[in-house]
């Protein structure tokens, strides 16, 4: 009785039992399922993209541009940030334009960039670098910036050379607040990616693929794009979470 | 998707001391050197269009911006469309800020309540706003109910996380000294309990009203005929990079006071109650 109660109380209760009731209202008509579809419907949509390829394709794209774009942002975005935070000159001159240039909401960027780098792919991925940009720069500066007091010591009784200081010292200390920088701005690049296929002109990607289903009033192809894009967000975010949990740097630890 | 990733770093874990790295000092110029790179981006920019070096379609003129933008105030276009814009935002965030506290302290205080929607709710959350759109846009139209659902979305899932978060930090010997002093409940709400999640709170406000006015920009660009995404997607649609570039100024502008606001606002409160773990 008590495990029955449990189960009830659990969290798989509440999506089961809002399935069941759309898949019946769906069946028994007391939802329009033209445009609330049904659950069944949402299946069968699955698996014909599925079959005739056009979803993977699609993902294919949208991965494509979203790596190549991220691979960008991130890239500067942990250059300048360490930069930043070890060059008190560079923060001085950079830090006060950087933060007003971030505060310039995301999605304003596109008609200037669509305008200046075409409508085309550059101008998608550089939306895209731009959105992955931001936070890994933010947390690449804050991570670098400051280590642990003890570390310092150890450093200075070692007299580390600057070089060295930063391979074994600054970079480790700040790993864990880098790696959340990344998976931050891989979080944007991916809110990025399905943005810039709506917004520039259309061309292949999930984004584009919900878009063109929302023209047609195929609620189920939207549906299931709002799934596919929920899920691949999630599994990048798994990805870049359980990558920052290993320790892939041995610095200062190893040195004492 | 998002909203969850900054919370997850609200964790309780205790870390060793940090400090600043010993850096080498520079003279007392530094507030004055921030100015040096948006006045040399300035003048560069003064100078490429000066000389002619760009196509004025391409790179307006720094004071055909300015004009564009005096003519915007002038006839009142930005003003209108601006009000449109943060009226959208206003009604769009009380809606989702008020939902998600409520969400989020139900499932604060209640257990029973918290394992029945708590998965249901991240996986809901996993979902990013973006791709709620289509799905919205079909069931509500491209009409003003869009825009409002979709900023409130936007702030409810950091607000029902703030809101959680914050009302699992009231310590638990508080409440049992409340108890024992056999405080009312509505005096323990607003005694104990208010001033240990009300950081917590504030800080889902800041991050909620940081992606409403995201969602809003986005939602405007893509489907709206009036509010100030729309103006700038008509001006790029007539190549009027000048008005384009006044407007982003401005949205730029907006988002600035909405944050410096709220930090504004969170560190009186921090100052008052001590701040988010």
């Amino acid at each position: 009785m008590k495990r029955s109660l449990h189960f009830l109380g659990g969290g798989a209760t509440l999506p089961i039992l809002l399935l069941l009731v759309w898949a019946i209202a769906a069946h028994l008509g007391w939802l329009d399922v033209r445009l609330w579809s049904s659950p069944g419907s949402v299946l069968t949509a699955a698996w014909a993209v599925l079959r005739d390829g056009s979803l993977l394709a699609a993902l294919r794209a949208s991965l494509a541009r979203d790596f190549a774009g991220f691979t960008i942002g991130a890239a500067s975005g942990l250059m300048l940030g360490l930069l930043l935070a070890r060059v008190r000159l560079a923060d001085l001159l950079l830090s006060p334009t950087l933060n007003s240039a971030r505060q310039i909401a995301l999605f304003a960027w596109v008609p200037f960039l669509s305008l200046w780098l075409g409508n085309g792919e550059h101008g998608r991925i550089a939306f895209i670098a731009l959105a992955a940009f931001f936070p890994v720069l933010l947390n690449a500066h804050l991570g670098a910036r400051q280590v642990e007091a003890r570390y310092i010591e150890v450093a200075r009784a070692l007299c580390l050379k600057p070089h060295r200081l930063l391979l074994k010292l600054v970079l480790p200390s700040a790993l864990p607040q880098i790696m959340t920088g990344l998976r931050l701005g891989l979080i944007y690049a991916w809110l990025a990616t399905i943005g810039a296929e709506y917004l520039f002109t259309t061309t292949t990607g999930i984004g584009s693929m919900m878009m063109d289903a929302r023209d047609l009033f195929r609620m189920d192809l939207v549906i299931l794009g709002m799934a596919v894009i929920g899920g691949i967000g999630f599994a990048l975010n798994l990805i870049l979470s359980r990558l920052g949990r290993l320790s892939l740097w041995r610095g200062v630890e190893e040195m004492l | 998707m998002t909203d969850l990733s900054h919370w997850a770093q609200t964790g309780l874990r205790t870390r060793p001391p940090r400090v600043n790295l010993p850096l080498p000092r520079l003279p007392r110029l530094s507030p004055l050197l921030g100015w040096l790179v948006p006045a040399a981006l300035l003048l560069a920019w003064y100078g490429i269009t000066a000389a002619h070096l760009v196509a004025e379609q391409i790179l307006p003129a720094p004071a055909t911006v300015a004009e564009a933008f005096a003519a915007l105030v002038r006839d009142g276009q930005l003003q209108d469309n601006l009000l449109i814009s943060l009226s959208r935002v206003f009604y769009g965030f009380g809606a989702g800020a008020l939902a998600g506290l409520l969400f989020g302290a139900g499932m604060g205080f209640s257990d029973a309540f918290s394992r029945l929607v708590r998965p249901s709710f991240l996986m809901v959350a996993q979902i990013p706003i973006l791709a709620w759109l289509p799905f919205l846009m079909l069931l509500l139209g491209i009409g003003e109910a869009l825009k409002i659902v979709l900023v409130a979305k936007a702030v409810f899932t950091p607000m029902t996380l703030a809101a959680n978060a914050g009302i699992r930090s009231v310590p638990l010997r508080y409440l049992e000294v409340a108890r024992m002093l056999q405080l009312s409940r509505w005096r323990t709400l607003y005694r104990v309990v208010l001033p240990s999640a009300l950081p917590h709170l504030f800080s889902g406000l800041r991050y909620g009203l940081t992606h409403a006015w995201l969602a809003l920009v986005m939602v405007e660009l893509l489907a709206s005929y009036e509010g100030i995404g729309y103006l700038m997607v008509y001006s790029r649609q007539l190549f009027q990079l000048d008005v384009m570039l006044a407007i982003m100024l401005v949205i730029g502008a907006v988002g600035l006071v909405f944050d410096r606001l709220l930090a504004l606002g969170e560190a009186r409160l921090v100052r008052r109650y001590g701040g988010a773990p």
